[in-house]
């Protein structure tokens, strides 16, 4: 089992990796705390953006509702991905707090486009390993960077594109799945709406209520057309 | 001492913020997962998500002034598309396209003038 968790995992490998270990040259050129700090908040914390954005608040002694707020508008989008794990996560047991302790845009990416057996709590421990298993290249990223500081010898100028590269890759696996461009056309065009409007710091929050509204709108007009309410199955 | 102090309230305020945003949804909309709304919102919005994401960092990996014109990101992104479309394999479409776009940056060879 370990085995195929790894193979479905490796692209958020070299994700992890290579923005750990930029966040672990950050924390350890830009502020003077000890290097196991930076593991350290990649166990506790585990948000890519926000411990970017941490590193800077840190440096700049910001006060702690500050923090609070700033952290909770920056990772505002984690609100709608619990909404589609509702009754994936149900019956998860203990592991169910870590799932949801572990719910980064990546791991979300990969619970939600991977294929699924019936055997609930089968696939309940497996996407436990794939959330364990990405945090574990998380802090191993953040760990490598705070000691390395700034002499790695390796270019590895753009591997950050691995992410990039993997969003794309799942939205087309989406696609597959859904038969339907709708949400697609949907996103990138709330995406390009964002980009266009709004201040880079909020692009995301913002294209991510355009888009909810967006799919409200449809809901509301598919269940006028169609008054019939989808039967359930399960 | 206070240093110290201030750091590990630091982190605490952190990760109990970014745990909120995750768990809301667990803690107000438990009892409502048959809602056809919800069901809806469950089947959609991964990926309206997705490609969000894709567009936005897609955007960001790239250099948008007069000569590069954003190509140093999008010929790498459109051969993840191609590639993915034609073998399926995911790790080869983001290798591919990843070691593309490195080689890009790398080199300057789009980043004209540069």
């Amino acid at each position: 089992m370990n085995q195929n968790v790894f193979k479905l995992t490796l692209p958020i490998l070299f994700g992890y990796l290579p923005l750990g270990t930029a966040f672990g040259v950050l924390f350890s050129t830009q502020l003077d705390y000890a290097w196991w700090i930076a593991p350290l908040m990649g166990l506790v914390i585990y948000a890519g953006a926000g411990q970017i954005l941490a590193v800077s608040l840190l440096a700049a002694n910001a006060g702690l509702l500050e923090v609070a707020v700033a952290m909770l508008v920056l990772n505002a989008r984690h609100l709608f991905y619990g909404l589609s794990l509702l009754g994936q996560f149900r019956g998860a047991g203990w592991r169910k707090g870590y799932l949801i302790f572990g719910l980064t845009d990546e791991t979300y990416s990969l619970l939600t486009s991977r294929a699924r057996s019936g055997d609930k709590h089968h696939e309940q421990e497996i996407d436990f390993r794939i959330t364990a298993f990405n945090q574990l290249y998380w802090i191993a990223g953040c760990a490598l960077g705070a000691l390395l500081g700034d002499w790695i010898a390796f270019d590895s100028t753009g591997i950050e594109f691995a992410l990039v590269a993997l969003f794309i890759v799942l939205t087309i696996e989406q696609f597959k799945a859904l038969r339907n461009t709708f949400p697609i056309w949907a996103g990138a065009l709330a995406a390009g709406a964002a980009m266009l409007l709004i201040p880079a710091t909020h692009q995301l929050i913002a294209a991510i209520a355009i888009v909810t509204a967006v799919l409200l709108i449809q809901y509301r007009y598919q269940s006028d057309s169609a008054l019939e309410p989808e039967v359930s199955h399960d | 001492m206070t240093e110290s102090y201030y750091l590990m309230a630091f982190i605490a305020v952190t990760a109990l913020a970014t745990f909120a945003t995750r768990v809301v949804p667990f803690l107000f909309f438990e009892r409502h997962t048959e809602h056809p709304l919800i069901k809806h919102l469950g089947r959609f919005l991964p990926a309206a998500v997705m490609a969000l994401l894709a567009t936005v960092f897609l955007q960001r990996s790239a250099s948008w002034d007069a000569d590069t014109l954003g190509l140093d990101a999008l010929i790498p992104g459109l051969l993840v598309v191609a590639v993915h479309l034609w073998r399926g394999n995911a790790l080869l479409s983001i290798a591919t396209g990843t070691v593309a776009y490195m080689a890009i940056q790398q080199t300057g060879m789009i980043v004209s003038g540069g």
